[in-house]
């Protein structure tokens, strides 16, 4: 197992995944300079030794807010990853298991939220509540825990034609046991690849909330934010204001995947 | 004569890993050869290399193979191809995957024809689909695979087989998995076509008296080394080497009982793969090795055409004495456990169970047979409460009603019916370890805890001779016999009172399985435990069983002492079954099962019955006296049941 995971892939997304997660956890003591500082002598400059990756429309230093903004998307988007996994397993192995009218009412009542679009469902519910971390955390969770369910859900009725499970019931076990102690440990592998993929696209809803307002709000800094106030500036060769920005969420969303991947192709 | 096949000192190879060493054998033009062993020994891996056909890991090391005149290591890929496409066939072990399951079966065998470039490929086609006998061609011609009896792909595959009138056949576990009466038609066919076409047979089987019953000659191997070959009755008869005597020892053959002693064993278990190996493979395991046997790799000794490669002649002694045991017989007027009455079990139109009457003794074992379909897992469902049967069914446990379903069990009644599964691999929680596996029913079960606990985990892991290591280990740790040690256990954890066995020893090899029926035997001695044995293997049931009953299509068409029932007067059913694990004298079933529903009045056997005698037969539901000591659900008088049909 360890040995399959070896695989390039798998390494270099997972540095990747690494080194954002350090600037998530250090970003103030990587830095260079402070990224919410203004500086509109040097609003707009270009790259340089000074600024390496320039700065944005009032001066502030874009390779210090890259830095610091790894920290709103790496708590937002695996809070809500994990939190959709704890909802998700746990309502997945509840249809699984109970079978009949139990099953028939929740996997109608998934199929409802599968069915309507993510980002559309997302933006009433934060114009309805607001905009705000913990609001961006538990609106995702919801859109993603029916998708980890039906996952959670095939893999169950999997291991119910086992015979450990009638095992389990012939020395009367309660089905919370049989559950989440018999069925849980046997289907970690398939619940831990759903996890890596919907982390990637909760990185990239994350992102998008932002660019379309309803996240992270100004002045912090953060990737998606970045790109909504820049990228009317593209056009007057400003680039540098967005492209680096659009780079780091592309780059964080492509070593998830990676990551993904690699686990899926170990544990197979 | 020209061999159909030739090898000579083959020696293959997975990456590092040998597992084939240097086997020779020749398949004479339209002999059957028959390859036995045990999983894991490499008979497949040598019928792969002999056609050349070893998955990319694989590699021939050494030696030679000769095809049809062709040395198949030199050959062209092209020349190959033509060797597949036109001069050997190879038969699977599951037709369902050698079929397309997207194609009806007269594209797949006409495509056969096809790719020869013959004319009028649906008359050759509907034609060999005659020849392997089914009844009606163009209806199985124009069906799709799954629309299809297991026995009925089989045919069909071995008619694609047959197609390019091959001069060498190849079968690899052709009849593993299905039903006993098919196995014996399937291999009737194969026999009867052989004779007739003159094909040459390479049979692949763990499964040695079959083997040796089909073929002219056969070869043992043993951790990838032809230890013996010889004709076949020749080498089932008079073994020259260790491993094959003691192979013959272990089954559970030639009317053996359980009062006649225990089974022979084969200590230690088969070297893993990659494993390094003694001079002679079977030294660690055998009773006769000395030092030699460590340090010289035995000689090829010759009897007349007669091979076994061992320093030793026979006779081989028998280290440990199986001496008869105190079998302690089930007392004549022993109480019932376990009393089932009128259980019925319907699952929308289909009666899986139908009305069923029987009663289990303290200590005696029932052996419960018939084919797939006939509702023996089902009535073990019901049994154990895992399904709730029909209203109107009465299950009593000690003269105490049983609740339908376990939640409606008492504690004592939960703990006194557990069940063996058929596989260790699902029955046990591979997440586990074998401590919380057994240790988990302890505590429900026999509400232990703490040190008693503990000093109970350790004695039941005893009585099933599993050491203090074994507890710490998960399944996959373990080989499947001991996989199956842990299921029985757990099942014995509770002290149960009755015990169903649902197929426990037919996912093991031989050598294995005799060790577990010791195993059983042995725990009902000292518990008195009640069995319900649910096995398709007539020598297990034999061997294990006091009562036998027979079940068909949901019925019960016959129960009563083992003997009673298996030398007969038994049911004409009873009597296919019987006859289909010898070669002479078969009693043939009528066409294939029907389907749920489908025999509506009178006797339920009428579609399949070799012997019906008329209109009564499809009218008059035949009598069934549930309180007699051996009944027959027939309506031939029971002194005409015997014998001649």
């Amino acid at each position: 197992m360890l040995k399959r995971l070896a695989a390039p892939g798998f390494v270099t997304g997972l540095g990747i995944v690494l080194f954002w997660v350090l600037c998530a956890l250090f970003g103030p003591w990587l830095e260079p300079q402070n990224p919410y500082a203004d500086d509109l002598m040097n609003a707009l400059a270009p790259p340089s030794a000074a600024h390496w990756f320039g700065t944005d429309q009032i001066g502030r230093d874009i390779f210090s807010r890259i830095i610091a903004g790894a920290r709103p998307i790496l708590s937002v988007a695996p809070a809500a990853t994990l939190l959709a996994t704890l909802c998700g397993t746990t309502l997945g192995l509840i249809t699984g298991y109970a079978g009949g009218w139990v099953d028939a009412l929740l996997s109608r009542l998934i199929e409802v939220i599968l069915a309507l679009p993510l980002i559309v469902v997302a933006l009433l519910v934060l114009v309805a509540l607001g905009p705000s971390s913990l609001n961006v955390t538990v609106v995702i969770a919801l859109v993603f825990t029916p998708i980890i369910a039906r996952t959670v859900r095939a893999a169950v009725l999997a291991e119910c034609k086992l015979d450990y499970v009638p095992a389990a019931q012939l020395r009367h076990e309660g089905a919370l046991h049989i559950m989440f102690v018999e069925i849980l440990p046997n289907i970690l592998p398939p619940i831990l690849v759903e996890v890596t993929v919907r982390l990637g696209y909760a990185i990239f809803t994350v992102a998008s909330l932002s660019f379309l307002g309803f996240g992270v709000q100004p002045p912090s800094p953060d990737w998606g934010l970045a790109i909504a106030e820049n990228y009317g500036l593209i056009v007057g060769g400003y680039g540098w204001t967005v492209g680096f920005a659009a780079l780091a969420t592309a780059s964080l969303v492509v070593g998830v995947n990676m990551v993904a991947e690699g686990l899926q192709d170990a544990l197979r | 004569m020209n061999s159909a096949l030739s090898l000579s000192g083959l020696s293959v190879s997975y990456g590092s890993v040998q597992i084939l060493r240097d086997v020779s054998f020749t398949v004479a033009a339209a002999e059957c050869y028959g390859l036995v062993g045990e999983s894991g020994c490499g008979k497949s891996t040598a019928a792969f290399a002999a056609m050349r056909a070893l998955p990319p890991a694989g590699r021939v090391t050494g030696g030679s193979i000769t095809m049809d005149g062709q040395d198949v290591l030199e050959l062209t890929r092209r020349q190959l191809r033509r060797l597949w496409g036109h001069r050997v066939s190879m038969v699977y072990q599951d037709p369902s995957r050698a079929l397309n399951p997207t194609l009806t079966v007269g594209a797949q065998l006409m495509e056969a024809y096809r790719v020869l470039r013959v004319p009028d490929v649906r008359e050759r086609a509907e034609a060999m689909l005659a020849k392997v006998q089914i009844p009606v061609p163009s209806r199985v011609m124009a069906a799709y695979p799954h629309q299809l009896s297991g026995g009925t792909q089989q045919r069909v595959v071995i008619a694609m087989a047959l197609a390019k009138d091959p001069v060498l056949l190849v079968l690899d576990e052709p009849t593993t998995g299905l039903d006993a009466t098919v196995e014996a038609e399937i291999l009737d066919l194969v026999e009867s076509l052989r004779r007739e076409a003159g094909t040459a047979v390479l049979l692949i089987s763990h499964n040695l008296p079959m083997v040796a019953r089909m073929c002219d000659r056969i070869g043992v191997l043993y951790a990838g080394s032809l230890v013996e070959q010889g004709a076949a009755h020749a080498v089932l008869r008079d073994p020259r080497h260790p491993y094959t005597a003691r192979l013959i020892g272990c089954l559970p053959g030639g009317g053996r009982r359980k009062q006649d002693g225990a089974l022979q064993t084969i200590a230690g278990q088969l070297p893993a793969p990659g494993a390094t190996l003694t001079a002679c493979v079977f030294a660690p395991r055998c009773d006769r090795a000395e030092a030699i046997c460590l340090s010289t790799p035995p000689p090829e000794r010759w009897t007349g055409s007669h091979m076994a490669k061992c320093h030793f002649e026979p006779p081989f002694p028998v280290a440990e004495d199986a001496a008869p045991d105190d079998v302690v017989a089930v007392p004549e007027a022993a109480a019932p456990v376990l009393v089932a009455t009128h259980v019925s079990k319907t699952y929308g139109q289909v009666r899986a169970v139908n009305d069923i009457t029987l009663r289990l003794a303290a200590g005696e074992t029932l052996g419960l047979v018939g084919e797939s379909g006939s509702g023996k897992t089902t009535l073990a469902r019901v049994l154990l409460g895992l399904t709730a049967p029909d209203a109107g069914g009465v299950l009593t446990l000690d003269g105490a009603a049983l609740g339908p379903t376990v939640a409606q069990r008492t504690r004592a009644q939960r703990q006194a019916i557990q069940i063996i599964f058929q596989n260790p691999d699902s029955a046990l929680n591979r997440a586990h370890r074998i401590r919380h596996i057994l240790g988990r029913p302890l505590a429900r079960l026999a509400g232990l805890s703490g040190a008693v606990l503990r000093t109970a985990l350790a004695d039941l892991a005893r009585g099933v001779r599993l050491g203090d290591a074994h507890l710490a280990m998960r399944p996959r740790a373990l080989s499947g016999g001991l996989k199956q040690r842990v299921a029985i256990a757990r099942a014995f954890a509770g002290r149960p009172r009755v015990v169903i066995c649902d197929e426990p020893t037919s996912a093991l090899d031989v050598s294995v399985q005799a060790a577990i029926l010791n195993l059983l035997a042995g725990l009902q001695r000292r518990e008195q435990v009640a069995y319900v044995f649910i096995s398709h293997d007539l020598a297990v049931v034999r061997y294990l069983a006091d009562r036998v009953a027979v079940m068909y299509l949901g019925h019960l068409l016959e129960i009563g002492p083992t003997e009673a029932v298996l030398a007969g007067p038994h049911h004409p059913y009873t009597a296919a079954l019987v006859s289909a694990a010898t070669s002479a004298g078969r009693v043939r079933l009528k066409g294939e099962i029907p389907g749920p529903g489908e025999v509506q009045g009178g006797c339920i056997f009428q579609k399949n019955c070799p012997r019906k005698i008329g209109v009564v037969c499809e009218t008059v539901v035949p009598p069934f006296d549930a309180e007699d000591a051996h009944p027959i659900r027939c309506h031939i008088p029971r002194p005409e049941l015997m014998g001649a049909v």
